[in-house]
């Protein structure tokens, strides 16, 4: 479906930016007077409506910056005239109102992805994955979806500044090239490069050069989320730095040991994907009794993805997990020395007797967090199990420097303290704001002579140096990277650069005192030169073109390295207790604090970010902002209780006590909030909040968004540590929660059943033995209805939706995806404790169980259902919501005049409403990222999902100019294209062979509240679980 | 034309007593005595300091509506506490607090004159006009709580560009229907029963001005036999055509809420329930308005105290037929074996970190207060009525509270269960109307006659005359 064309020039978006820089001053004066002031245009999506401190602070760091920017272009030349003409020559592929889709690839974190991004007359305005990248498969991360946001975010750093001065990049080069002159003669003794993880070949070989030309000068990595235990497992285990890469294909018994690999990490997309291919049950009633799933333990603390979706879940504190996994591996041969209190003894020999039952089927995952020696055992016992070349193989690693972060960081912090560093220069990161609070980094970084940080944002970090280099986004310039696998991918810009930013590889080339090569010459010359090492010159030009379409370069996936475990890999086994297991040596009643990256803001770099600030947290729900989480039992010997409700309520927030969190004379407060399912003695808080310096969204000085918890996390401790301290005190903060009410109430909402009832009674789902339990039908006897019933007969098409909750993992992908296609807005903070969040589809998440030991948590995604016999139409005063001739549920904005009749009789409350202007009409740059095939609503009008509606009616224009009839599969909605695991399916039901019809056959198949009647579109197939039966929950 | 000019036909006229032996007509009282007492109040006695300090406290509360108002216009309804899933608050609660209100006016003066209850005739013109007003408070409310009020027109059936009706399977069409209606018949049944008391004020006034306008108002009413006939056949008529609206407009109002599938509204209970509601508080406000009355105009000898008691004895009989309404709802959703519906009422009585509180004390208010009023000399303290009233007002504010909000804010899934929590807005949106209210009332009695004096005169012993045209 998707039109992958080749590459074009990008289109200059001439009415925001112009190349020239003293025209894009003139541009900025010329806006001043014309229209609204700079300083007073809204943001992308202003938290709070009234905020005027925002606006302040605002105009504190742009206002006299750009009103002497004005000035300059006043005073040199006229105003441009810009003259508008249509196109003369049609661009290639380019049909006037239809979009355009160009391959790219978005780096974050390390993790490169395909993408394919949707281009609307030269603005790009969705991401979708790319299919035929490794690590995509076309499926997409919610941090994918909510990048186009920031692309653009009117926060992002526009121009050069030194100490918030604006300058232009000449001034800036002419300042910083004597500094660099200084370093040449000296072999660049004083110059220090301090990046994030970088995946890009071409920047790593430019970095590379830069060291050998200046020998002297070093090369630091550090990344607040960085998988350096991970790594160092592996040295452990094989002697040298290698990848695990996972084949959840094949495996039958997964074990993973506090790894949420469904939802963050490398490959995380492909990995969901693999694993809930093995979890997907299609059998019909008949063969139900073939069906198999694959079985998944998860150990871990506070709930993940992962965790809720486990088969057998074990909330342990960090410090026993451990333990945990060496009784495990004791259990299964390897001499590790390790035994576990008796109530875990069950599970230890359930689970090494399972995987010893799979040996080559099956999988042990040791997560980000755990320490090496974790990771060894993993190795060792997926070597133990003969899983290796089977379900895991090792790579090459992708990074191109891969030590450790934080000692890479503290040797940076230790030269600069001893003033050896007279020249840093920071690529991207936020070390300001991220470094361990131990290192004291922004102290030493005072004693650094010229500080220039090249970054996305002005950040807390920029503050601290003398020049601020305005960076590109992955959407504006040239790059490449390597995904998870190896295989790499061309970052390809798909418009010129917004703002004045410039890559990380012009600026490197700037400091290699190279002329100026265009970003997009320095990634050819790398491919020109890689394809000539293998090729000659012939071919090239193809070679190139290939890879910008396909978005992918081929043959690049590393090739799997055969590694044996390395002689003597047991000796830490022995030695290494007391190192690696810090928390050991805290009293048996001391708390454990363990550090996560957030969910949605991760470390801190996407707080800016409305989308993700506002998208609930997977399993807490929270959004905007962090908390303290503990589990009912550990709250309960805290005294605290989920406070008063605040607004919304259990829809909204609720007022939380404050608690001080203290940890080796470091003190933080946040506000608690507790979790059912987090393991007892633990306190898990989210990095990334409460920014200093992140913008209007994402928080600054005196109005933080949450609270920052990097002020606890030191260079020994990175991810937990034991030795916490918790006062409850007086305070107490409100906390904005989407869904505090965890329990389904024993309704009927997520039906569930093991795999064994499954193949003994296919037909569970809609059993009499249910209707006896509840009392109540499970289904209507037909459809009952007073009024005409619509007619939905083939030929006409008949629009369903079918959402999988087995293989759901609740990564609110779908969620952001919406938000984006449908230009839903960002309604912050107050408005979410509020309870009027806009979210189209959101998903609900219910946990089973006692609140001390839950036994199951589900994710139910709930978009419109689309009812045959829907509640909200007959009840509409002006027949504003009302059936289509296909049988959607359509809403007519413009009648809309707001009774809200339609919210209260809908059953599944999917309908939201404008309570207030929340629709951002007023700043420029947002109003670019609206998909113009959607209607921006206004206040006062009622909206909910429309089952992408403009991707249906453009499926129907097309089919029908090309005489054909829809394609199954044709139709993606933008939840469905998002979805990593395939759990959404959307078509025509009436088709006999379409996928969703074939679903709706499944025995699995159930309908939310069928019993009302409302026979809706939007149905579900029961969540099947595969527990051992060894182990008794 | 004088007062005496009214000694028309009227049959079956009582005595000083009515057959129950109370005293519903005023003692010691000539046909003269009550024009010149009651069209003096008006005419004659002076703006007290009281009366104007009154309306000065109700107008500053209209300027709180205003204000409210204003704000909402300009910034949306988002400024009250409603949210997503209690999308209805404070305004609806409001608007079937006020439409109940009105119902006690078109009782007492439809359906009793029909009945031919005479003890009407004192409190009917009080009765009518805070029909009056208290729909017209009530129609603030829907339209104020629109989304988008400018178009509140699009509810209505006329034709446009749009080739549009509105969609009359909706129930909240039926309120537009009902409620103008109502509005409508009530007015003009208010209007026309004063007519030949607005004649009366013409003619006795002394300010030129007065005449002027009491003279348009009467519409050239001159007491003629013709006159008489064709009022008095019109009246009963407007009485006939008003009787089925004091059923019909909170039935329709109710089906609000019992045309939707939320559990706890869908109940097929609601219409007379809410009629009952509705008569029950309409009587509660009657004697709130009357029992000041009495006192600062002086009119103890036309509004009794035995008025007060058959009042009293109403609003017994009410608050037992709504308490019926409670009892039923609850047992029935128990019964009935809806494990949703049955949550939604169990919780309603339970939830007391939600509504609980509110459920209980409109239970305290609406059932347990009204049973002083089985004690003959409890009905007959004017202090006990008062604070009954009062408590009665609020009671039924309440239910309507717990009502709307309990069953929205938690309803099928609980994923979705939220809380209403009123803002300063809600509140000031309510005070404001009840300023509305008030100063409307205040007007009214001072430049309209609060009794109505040709009925009144019509019940004197005096008025019985020759026997004509019989």
């Amino acid at each position: 479906m998707h039109d992958k064309s080749e590459h074009s020039p990008p289109i200059d978006l001439g009415s925001i930016h112009h190349p020239d820089h003293g025209r894009k001053h003139w541009r900025a004066l010329e806006e001043t007077l014309a229209g609204r002031p700079e300083s007073e245009r809204h943001c992308a999506d202003q938290p709070e409506p009234n905020d005027g401190m925002s606006r302040r602070q605002f105009v504190t760091l742009m206002g006299a910056s750009l009103a002497l920017a004005g000035l300059s272009g006043c005073s040199v030349k006229p105003a441009p005239s810009t003259e508008i003409v249509p196109y003369v020559h049609q661009p290639q592929g380019m049909t006037p109102g239809r979009p355009q889709y160009f391959a790219t690839t978005m780096t974050f974190a390390g993790n490169a992805v395909g993408l394919l991004v949707e281009s609307h007359a030269g603005r790009p305005t969705k991401v979708e994955g790319n299919p035929d990248h490794p690590a995509s498969r076309g499926a997409t991360d919610t941090f994918h979806q909510a990048s186009i946001l920031t692309f653009y975010d009117p926060d992002r750093a526009q121009t050069v500044t030194q100490t918030g001065q604006t300058r232009t990049w000449s001034e800036a080069w002419a300042a910083i090239r004597p500094a660099m002159l200084r370093q040449r003669e000296s072999r660049g003794r004083g110059l220090r490069v301090l990046t994030e993880t970088i995946v890009s070949p071409t920047l790593a070989q430019q970095l590379e050069a830069l060291l050998r030309e200046l020998p002297e000068a070093k090369w630091h990595v550090y990344e607040p989320v960085s998988r350096d235990a991970a790594l160092a497992g592996t040295r452990l285990a094989f002697g040298e730095l290698v990848n695990p890469i996972y084949d959840f294909h094949r495996a039958d018994v997964v074990l993973s040991i506090d790894a949420d690999f469904l939802q963050c990490g490398p490959g995380s997309l492909r990995y969901a994907a693999d694993f809930m291919d093995r979890r997907r049950v299609r059998a019909t009633a008949a063969d139900a009794k073939r069906a198999t799933m694959n079985r998944l333990y998860v150990v871990e603390t506070a709930v993940s993805c992962t965790g809720a979706k486990a088969d057998h879940r074990l909330a342990l504190r960090p410090s026993q997990i451990e333990d945990f996994a060496r009784a495990v591996a004791t259990k299964l041969g390897i001499h590790s020395g390790g035994a576990v209190a008796g109530s875990l003894d069950p599970w230890v020999t359930a689970i090494a007797s399972d995987l010893g039952s799979h040996r080559g089927h099956c999988l042990v995952v040791a997560g980000d967090r755990q320490p090496p020696m974790v990771h060894l055992l993993a190795h060792a016992l997926n070597d133990r199990l003969g899983n290796v070349g089977s379900t895991v193989s090792y790579v090459p690693v992708v990074d191109a420097r891969p030590v450790d972060r934080v000692e890479s960081l503290r040797n940076l912090t230790r030269a600069m303290d001893r003033g050896e560093v007279e020249l840093l220069l920071i690529l991207g990161g936020n070390p300001a704001y991220t470094a361990p609070a131990d290192l004291d980094f922004v102290k030493q970084l005072q004693k650094v002579s010229l500080r220039i940080h090249h970054g996305l944002y002005v950040n807390e970090t920029s503050y601290q140096c003398h020049w601020h280099l305005p960076e590109t986004h992955y959407l504006e310039a040239w790059s490449d990277a390597r995904a998870f696998d190896g295989t790499a991918s061309i970052v390809q810009p798909l418009v010129q650069p917004l703002y004045q930013g410039r890559s990380a590889h012009d600026v490197i080339a700037m400091f290699a005192g190279s002329t100026e090569t265009p970003g997009r010459e320095i990634v050819r010359s790398y491919w020109q030169h890689h394809w000539g090492r293998q090729h000659g010159q012939e071919g090239f030009e193809q070679f190139w073109q290939d890879a910008l379409h396909d978005g992918v370069i081929a043959n690049t996936a590393s090739t799997p390295k055969h590694v044996g475990l390395k002689d003597g890999w047991q000796t830490p086994l022995a030695s290494g207790r007391a190192k690696s297991s810090p928390a050991e040596q805290t009293e048996s009643d001391g708390l454990e604090i363990v550090f996560q990256p957030d969910p949605t803001i991760y470390d801190g770099s996407w707080a800016n970010n409305g989308w993700l600030q506002e998208l609930p947290k997977p399993v807490t729900k929270l959004a905007w902002g962090n908390a303290a989480i503990m589990s009912p039992k550990t709250a309960g010997r805290l005294d605290v209780t989920i406070g008063p409700y605040a607004h919304g309520g259990e829809h909204g927030g609720y007022s939380m006590p404050v608690l001080e969190l203290s940890l080796d004379g470091r003190k933080m407060q946040m506000p608690a909030w507790i979790m059912p399912g987090h393991a007892d003695g633990v306190v898990t808080v989210y990095l990334g909040h409460g920014r200093e310096q992140a913008g209007r969204i994402g928080g600054a000085a005196g109005r933080n968004v949450g609270f920052n918890a990097y002020r606890l996390r030191t260079a020994e401790h990175v991810w937990h540590s034991g030795g916490l301290h918790v006062v409850k005190t007086a305070e107490s903060q409100l906390v904005a929660c989407t869904q505090a009410h965890q329990s389904m109430e024993g309704r009927d909402l997520v039906r569930s059943a093991t795999l064994a009832r499954f193949r003994a009674s296919p037909n569970f789902v809609m059993t009499d033995e249910f209707e006896h339990e509840h009392g109540e039908l499970r289904e209507p006897r037909g459809s009952l209805t007073l009024y005409e019933p619509f007619d939905y007969a083939a030929p006409k098409h008949r629009w369903g939706m079918i959402i999988d909750l087995t293989t759901c993992i609740g990564c609110h992908s779908c969620v952001v995806a919406c938000q984006a296609e449908n230009n839903i807005p960002v309604v912050g903070k107050g408005q979410v404790l509020r309870g009027r969040e806009m979210h189209w589809l959101r998903i609900d998440r219910y946990v089973e169980g006692p609140a001390d030991k839950p036994t199951h948590f589900f994710f139910q995604p709930v978009p419109c259902m689309h009812c045959e016999n829907a509640p909200c139409e007959y009840v509409c005063p002006v027949e504003a919501t009302v059936h289509s001739d296909d049988g959607l549920n359509d809403m007519v904005y413009n009648r809309c005049v707001g009774t809200r009749f339609c919210s209260n009789n809908c059953p599944y409350k999917v309908r939201r409403f404008n309570f207030h202007l929340y629709a951002d009409y007023a700043t420029p740059s947002r109003r670019l990222q609206f998909n113009p095939d959607v209607t921006v609503r206004s206040r006062g009008v009622m909206e909910k999902c429309s089952y992408c509606v403009q991707r249906i009616r453009r499926a129907e224009i097309d089919s029908r100019t090309e005489q054909r009839s829809i394609v199954d599969g044709e139709i993606l909605t933008a939840c469905q294209a998002a979805c990593p695991v395939q759990a959404i399916v959307f078509g025509d039901i009436n088709d006999t062979r379409s996928t969703v019809r074939r679903w709706k056959e499944s025995p699995l198949h159930y309908g939310l509240l069928a019993d009302l009647n409302t026979n809706p579109r939007t149905t579900y197939l029961a969540a099947l679980r595969n527990p051992n039966p060894e182990i008794d929950t | 034309m004088g007062a005496s000019a009214t000694e028309t036909v009227k049959d079956d006229m009582p005595g000083q007593r009515g057959s129950d032996g109370m005293q519903y007509v005023p003692m010691g009282h000539d046909l003269t005595s009550v024009t010149e007492k009651i069209s003096g109040l008006v005419l004659t006695r002076p703006i007290g300091l009281g009366w104007l300090g009154f309306f000065g406290v109700s107008n500053g509360l209209v300027l709180v509506l205003f204000i409210a108002v204003a704000y909402l216009l300009v910034v949306g309804v988002g400024i009250w506490g409603i949210q997503i899933p209690t999308a209805w608050g404070f305004a609806i609660t409001d608007f079937v607090w006020w439409i109940g209100i009105g119902h006690a006016g078109t009782l007492i003066s439809a359906f009793l004159l029909l009945m031919h209850q005479k003890w009407r005739t004192s409190i009917n013109r009080i009765a009518e006009a805070m029909t009056i007003f208290a729909v017209m408070c009530a129609g603030l409310f829907p339209l104020l709580h629109l989304g988008r009020p400018w178009f509140f027109y699009w509810l209505l059936p006329y034709p446009n560009t749009m080739a549009l009706w509105p969609q009359f399977r909706s129930a909240l069409i039926w309120d537009v229907f009902a409620v103008a209606t109502y509005f409508t018949v009530s007015l003009l049944f208010w209007y026309m029963g004063m007519i030949p008391d607005l004649a009366t004020l013409r003619d006795r006034t002394a300010s030129r001005v007065g005449r002027i306008i009491y003279g348009m108002l009467a519409l050239g009413w001159r007491n003629s036999a013709r006159h008489w006939h064709r009022f008095e056949m019109a009246y009963l008529l407007l009485g006939g055509l008003a009787t089925p609206l004091v059923v019909s407009v909170h039935s329709v109002v109710s089906s609000d809420f019992a045309m939707s599938v939320v559990p706890a509204w869908h109940e097929t209970v609601f219409p007379p329930y809410f009629v009952a509601g509705a008569i029950f508080s309409g009587f509660a406000m009657v004697l709130l308005l009357c029992i000041p009355i009495r006192h600062v105009y002086h009119l103890k000898d036309f509004i009794t105290i035995d008025h007060l008691d058959v009042m009293a004895k109403l609003v017994l009989a009410t608050s037992l037929l709504t308490s019926y309404g409670y009892l039923s709802e609850q047992s029935l959703s128990w019964y009935a074996g809806d494990n949703v519906e049955w949550y939604t009422y169990f919780f309603r009585i339970t939830g007391f970190g939600q509504y609980a509180i509110i459920t209980w004390t409109l239970f305290f208010c609406n059932t347990i207060v009204p049973q002083v009023l089985w004690f003959r000399s409890l009905r007959r303290k004017e202090w006990v009525l008062v604070i009954v009233s009062l408590l009665v007002l609020v009671g039924m504010w309440l239910e309507r509270y717990m009502i709307i909000t309990t069953s929205l804010s938690r309803d099928y899934l609980p994923s979705s269960w939220g809380f209403f929590k009123p803002t300063i807005w809600d509140l000031a949106t309510y005070f404001g109307s009840v300023g509305v209210f008030l100063v409307a009332f205040l007007l009214f009695a001072r430049f309209a006659p609060i009794l109505s004096m040709s009925e009144t005169r019509a019940l004197l012993p005096g008025a019985h005359g020759p026997e004509v045209g019989r």
